[in-house]
């Protein structure tokens, strides 16, 4: 391709605030979705030749959601410019475009929302900061709502719990509404409701792809493992990311996920209608499609007759899972009504609904019913990066904090060299890998690049002290950022990997149990 | 009766009115609009007390602010413990007796004044000397510094330099909350002080000093993290179910 190399910025000696940097990022767009894309899944194929009608459409949907959702609302009523988020997002230390400051990634909105909703943003526009939708304001809206990763770390620091994550869902709301939706999130959403997954991958495809794994592993172990596939009755309904079906290095999780249960002798199937479980629908923002795709994880559960239903290794996914399902498709317990009611009799209430891959592991650690040989495990020096989603919008276990405990507490069962990253770069304040939310696409690959900077420097900080080989993750779209960026920073790609990789590796499948 | 009492009478009715009824408006719409999903910031408290807990935290500790920036917390913290400090010793212009806790306070009202308005200038020095904090500031960011500042300024000046009479003007207010108009000195300085505050009531809700009520509404902050062990539903999105 022409145009200049890629390059990664430099490491800084000291993690100093970037200068602003005005517009450093205004050339950096995702692509447009194709009216196919959009009408596909019923959005306005095109922005309105009459941008007139652009405009007031966009406001109505503004009215719209402020209306629905009570956290826009206070957001954009709340914010005082105090500036304590202006330097928490990777994409602004790695960027510098002021633009990318959570504050005034919001405040594109805000104006907007001030001069249209707010009586001295009527009156008074130039003095409150309130600006009237024009068409460079769409653009800019489009330009930086597809730089944000949604990935809250601003909403930790936010006195008032602002967070940019829902502003830019609105954002992509109102933009998919007028007809100017993202290609890449857009088109996989209509892979989803097509064919089942994010990735395309067709049930025939699966079948042979598992049946191929299940020699893989027969070869390497000499033990039958299974990766069923559509299995009326089994027991535990598994819902992974697509990408573990074949990405490198996901499947090796997978391949985990498959002895864990294995050993534990636990029955368990994966769904070809349900073959997917990222859900882009909470990238856009948009409730229905957000709805719609996880109804799908509920109707293959109630097709198969499950009693549990486990969520792989996929950040965005366990937020849609852990948070959204039971509002969303009743998956979960402690319903009173009908609809959520009919799937909730059938699921084991013993255990949690749903449950997280991580959460089903370290249980059965606990009780005994895995061996490992850790030793296994000794050429790795390892260390974990957590997941915003994850780390920020769900939890694992019993108690807050439990998302952070449980996958650590895995590690060191499974393997002997743990090292931990920098303390402001982990837990409820880790850095994004840069591709979450919906950039994960060649086209934005500098914004990914830059994204990437603060956990790049924590990484190259135990990696040089530590001799860090391992960074273990529980997320595809972080497996597969880091896999693509890794390599800029002077890193081998195959440095990243999942958590069920390393337990994969130790696992003893013989007759222990 | 001068004309300036009847017109601070007057402001003070009406400002107490837009107050009030802004502010009612404003709190009814942020309660009765829905919450669709549960979208706490985690780790999150699992029960309602620990949620109220956290809640206590960020109001009164500003916890979020102490992770995010020290200076700004140092001078926001300042700047609104003070100001909460001086509202209580002003309670002492509109009862009789004066509470008892409110004689308490009092001397320590007096130097909250100065740290509320130490506070103050910090802040609007970093809205100057931090580029990331001038890019996103507005006219009326600056503006809102300098009608607080104004406020704590001309009542620290009431206090040690121009002295009123502040007998007069406790039977003012107290006239006012009996619907009778009652003398206000005649005095500069008050008659700035007391149009800044009127001011100040009017466009608290109309503007970001929204984010006093805001806070207890944000669901980030306010929302308990039990999605799995209870289901969570709008009423507006409840209507899809089994659609």
């Amino acid at each position: 391709m022409a145009g200049p190399e890629i390059k990664a910025p430099a490491f800084r000696e000291f993690p100093t605030i970037p200068a602003l940097q005005p517009g450093s990022m205004a050339g950096s767009q995702a692509y447009v979705a194709s009216e196919k894309i959009q009408e596909a899944i019923g959005f306005q194929g095109k922005l309105d030749d009459d941008w007139q009608v652009t405009h007031d459409k966009a406001i109505a949907k503004m009215g719209d959601l402020l209306g629905k959702y009570r956290g826009l609302k206070v957001f954009m009523d709340s914010c005082v410019h105090c500036g304590a988020c202006t330097d928490k997002c990777h994409y602004f230390i790695g960027t510098a475009d002021p633009k990318n400051m959570p504050v005034a990634r919001q405040e594109l909105m805000r104006s907007v929302y001030r001069r249209y909703f707010t009586l001295p943003g009527k009156l008074f526009p130039s003095l409150v900061g309130a600006k009237d939708l024009t068409r460079e304001v769409l653009d800019d809206w489009y330009t930086y709502y597809w730089q944000c990763s949604e990935c809250r770390r601003c909403s930790v620091f936010c006195p008032y719990g602002i967070d940019t994550a829902e502003v830019t869902m609105a954002g992509r709301a109102i933009l998919d509404t007028v007809g100017y939706g993202q290609k890449y999130s857009n088109e996989i959403i209509g892979k989803v409701h097509k064919i089942g997954n994010n990735l395309g991958l067709p049930g025939p495809a699966l079948e042979n792809t598992l049946e191929g794994l299940e020699e893989d592993v027969k070869d390497a172990t000499g033990v039958d493992v299974k990766y069923p596939l559509d299995v009326h009755g089994a027991e535990v309904l598994l819902v992974t990311p697509s990408a573990d079906f074949f990405a490198e290095p996901h499947i090796e999780s997978l391949i985990g996920y498959g002895k864990v249960f294995h050993a534990a002798g636990i029955s368990w199937t994966l769904s070809s209608k349900a073959s997917e479980a990222g859900n882009f629908g909470m990238f856009i923002g948009n409730y229905d499609q957000l709805r719609k795709i996880a109804l799908r994880i509920r109707e293959a559960a109630l097709e198969l007759g499950v009693k549990r239903i486990v969520v792989g290794e996929c950040g965005h996914a366990w937020r849609a899972a852990y948070a959204f399902w039971n509002t969303l498709t009743g998956i979960g317990a402690g319903a009173n009504d009908p609809f959520a009611i009919e799937l909730q009799k059938q699921l084991d209430p013993n255990y949690k609904q749903p449950s997280h891959i991580c959460e089903v592991t370290w249980d059965l650690i606990q009780q005994g019913r895995l061996k490992f040989d850790k030793s296994a495990n000794d050429d790795r020096i390892i260390t974990f990066h957590d997941s915003c989603n994850v780390a920020r919008a769900s939890r694992m276990g019993d108690y807050a904090g439990g998302q952070f405990d449980i996958p650590r507490n895995i590690i060191k069962a499974v393997a002997n060299n743990y090292v931990e990253m920098e303390s402001s770069t982990i837990r409820e304040t880790t850095f994004c890998c840069g591709g979450g939310g919906g950039v994960l696409t060649d086209e934005l690959i500098d914004l990914r690049i830059k994204g990437a900077l603060p956990r790049m420097e924590a990484l190259k900080h135990v990696a040089d002290h530590d001799g860090v080989n391992f960074m273990a993750t529980i997320c595809a779209i972080c497996k597969a950022q880091f896999t693509k960026v890794l390599p800029y920073y002077g890193f081998n790609m195959r440095l990243v990997g999942g958590v069920h990789q390393l337990v994969s590796t130790a696992i003893k499948l013989g007759d222990e149990q | 009766m001068t004309a300036a009492t009847y017109f601070f009478a007057i402001l003070f009715y009406a400002a107490t009115a837009l107050l009030v009824v802004g502010l009612i408006y404003k709190i009814a719409d942020f309660a009765r609009t829905p919450a669709p999903l549960l979208i706490p910031t985690t780790p999150a408290p699992t029960t309602t007390g620990g949620m109220v807990f956290r809640m206590f935290r960020e109001v009164a500790l500003f916890e979020s602010l102490f992770k995010a920036n020290l200076w700004i917390w140092i001078f926001g913290w300042m700047f609104h413990m003070g100001l909460f400090l001086v509202l209580a010793r002003h309670l002492r212009y509109f009862t009789e007796p004066v509470w008892f806790w409110v004689a308490l306070i009092q001397p320590f009202g007096l130097y909250a004044g100065f740290a509320m308005a130490a506070g103050l200038g910090g802040l609007w020095a970093r809205r100057f000397l931090v580029e990331r904090i001038r890019y996103i500031s507005t006219p009326s960011d600056h503006l809102m510094l300098a009608l607080l500042l104004g406020i704590a300024v001309t009542g620290l000046m009431m206090k040690f330099v121009m002295h009123t009479d502040i007998v007069a003007v406790k039977a003012f207010f107290l006239g006012l909350m009996r619907l009778e108009i009652q003398p206000l000195p005649e005095h500069p300085g008050l008659y700035i002080h007391l149009a800044l505050v009127a001011l100040l009531m009017i466009v608290f809700p109309i503007s970001k000093l929204l984010h006093a009520p805001g806070i207890f509404f944000s669901p980030t902050r306010n929302q308990v993290d039990n999605p799995r062990e209870a289901r969570h539903i709008a009423a507006w999105a409840s209507e899809f179910d089994g659609k």
